[in-house]
């Protein structure tokens, strides 16, 4: 992968360039603030779902999805429809059918998921090889946030507004049925339906962050900041926050170094993610190995 | 409980209750039926279907045959009208969530909520009384995951008090529970039947039925006795149930 502009300077000089420079230089590129505002739309966004996904244990049903709707974008592409539609059908469609085989048949859950993911990611590449869409296969695979269209940008907009309304109306129940399914039904809440919503949420979340990493790399999109947040908090609201401000930061600081190191944009935000989980997995208050290793040593008085 | 006047209603019924999982009967043909006030005992061994027993009572698994009946209604409805209150096992909570005390509690109120799940004043009282109740107010603020095993199966208990059901169904309340706790949760529970619930309790805690529960229920897959403790809660019943004579008081 390479960025479309041709203003990569060695990696050694990086070190005299000063902050402010660092900083204000790409801000006054138009499509690099365009990038870094939608990028930030997509990471909150991701962030919230993720921090759901991480206490429901469904990183790997978000890598599944995420992969699934590969076939639905070419197809929207080729169709001449609104993508997000396409991807939407497929993200839903997959788990339906992940549902279905798991229920008429006595193969495993996670055997499930991988060979249904699987299946739907290689129809995906063979009609994109078919198929005289005008598809870019790396920038679906990973992602063009640098180089987005305007028609991108309203669909991502749109979807990541629908999703974030859908969280703010029902994200408590949706936070009860995570916690504990058995007490959610026993009020008389539907929890099949919260089931479905939660993977609906899921498939747009997938939509959206697709078109800032990509494919390959939105299940990170989807996990990274809630597992980070997971390590630092032991309540759920300041938790969301700080999956947010998480997936933010790395979102800045991923554009930057992509755009100062002429990388992969995907690739420089997702490593910034993991980078902020690996210091919260170390330096975390209460979770992070340090502070288990302090009371091994020094058990708390209380 | 008042002696005279007409007899207290039916809380819970069962008629001929099967529950089967792939074809396998985990309990066949359960009749029961608990009056408000009931505090009944749930006993047998491990995998003698009590959980299930639970979970089909409480709506959770639909029956391969028979009826279950919540203050005459079915489940479904009985659930949405708030009459039902599950406590479940402490294995299968996840006790990791980020999550208070407080804020599990009022978890029972989500079902008189509105749509957006914002507490009014009388969902902050109720909280707050049910967690007076069982003695958790200066817990409240904590996160679940840093109770002891008694608090862990108190905060449960109060949120089955805030959420003032008439059904109250505890699967094995009394497992890694000091006998204080053990004293307080039993207290709870004559309180709510006293006025007029119904619970029907899991237990391994042989010693203590016969000086709280007015009714014993002895399941192995199969109803082998069901009735009033002093009745029912015999040695040789008991070894019915358990294929060897359990130690009793």
């Amino acid at each position: 992968m390479s960025t479309p502009f041709g203003n990569a300077i060695p990696l050694v000089s990086l070190v005299p360039l000063s902050l402010g420079r660092w900083l204000l230089e790409p801000l006054q590129q138009g499509f690099l603030l365009r990038a870094l505002l939608l990028g930030s739309l997509v990471a909150v966004v991701c962030a919230v779902l993720s921090c759901y996904m991480t206490l429901k244990g469904w990183a790997l049903m978000g890598d599944a999805v995420s992969h699934a709707v590969l076939p639905g974008v070419v197809l929207a592409y080729a169709l001449g429809l609104p993508y997000a539609l396409g991807a939407f059908l497929f993200g839903v469609g997959s788990v339906g059918l992940m549902g279905w085989i798991r229920q008429h048949t006595r193969v495993k859950e996670d055997t499930v998921i991988g060979l249904v993911f699987t299946g739907f990611f290689a129809l995906g590449l063979v009609l994109i090889s078919r198929l005289p869409s005008g598809v870019d296969l790396s920038h679906i695979l990973f992602g063009n946030l640098l180089g987005i269209t305007d028609a991108d940008v309203a669909q991502t907009v749109a979807i990541s507004l629908v999703v974030l309304v859908l969280l703010l109306v029902r994200g408590r129940d949706l936070l009860l049925f995570c916690f504990d399914p058995g007490h959610a039904r026993s009020i008389g809440l539907r929890t099949g339906r919260l089931h479905y919503l939660l993977l609906t949420l899921l498939s747009l979340a997938a939509v959206a962050g697709l078109q800032a990493v990509g494919i390959l790399l939105v299940v990170a999109m989807l996990v990274t900041p809630g597992a980070t947040a997971y390590l630092l908090s032991d309540r759920f609201g300041p938790m969301t926050l700080l999956a947010v401000l998480s997936a933010v930061l790395a979102t800045f600081t991923g554009v930057l170094l992509s755009y100062w190191l002429d990388a992969s944009t995907a690739g420089c935000i997702v490593l910034v993610q993991t980078a902020l989980f690996l210091l919260a997995a170390v330096l975390a208050p209460r979770h992070g190995l340090l502070a288990r290793q302090h009371r091994r040593v020094s058990p708390p008085v209380r | 409980m008042q002696q005279s006047g007409p007899p207290p209603p039916d809380r819970l019924t069962a008629h001929d209750l099967t529950v089967a999982y792939d074809g396998v009967p985990a309990v066949v043909d359960v009749t029961l039926s608990l009056p408000a006030g009931c505090l009944c005992g749930l006993v047998g061994m491990n995998g003698a279907g009590k959980s299930t027993l639970l979970k089909a009572l409480g709506g959770f698994v639909s029956p391969a045959a028979g009826s279950v009946r919540l203050d005459g209604l079915p489940p479904a409805r009985a659930q949405r009208q708030q009459r039902l209150a599950y406590v479940p096992q402490s294995e299968q909570v996840d006790w990791d969530f980020p999550i208070r005390v407080r804020d599990v509690v009022l978890q029972g109120r989500y079902g008189r909520m509105n749509l957006l799940r914002w507490p009014a004043a009388s969902d902050r009282r109720a909280v707050e009384r049910a967690l007076q109740r069982v003695d958790l107010s200066d817990l409240a603020e904590r996160p679940i995951g840093a109770l002891s095993g008694g608090q862990r199966k108190r905060v449960f208990l109060a949120r089955a008090l805030a959420q003032e059901a008439t059904v109250l169904l505890l699967d094995e309340p009394f497992t890694g529970v000091d006998r204080p706790t053990e004293r307080l949760i039993i207290a709870v529970l004559r309180e709510l039947c006293a006025a007029g619930a119904a619970a029907l309790l899991a237990t391994h805690d042989l010693e203590a039925i016969p000086d709280f529960c007015d009714r014993v229920l002895l399941l192995n897959r199969r109803l082998l006795a069901f009735g009033p403790t002093g009745e029912v809660f015999t040695q040789a019943n008991l070894l019915r149930t358990f294929g060897a004579a359990p130690v009793l008081p």
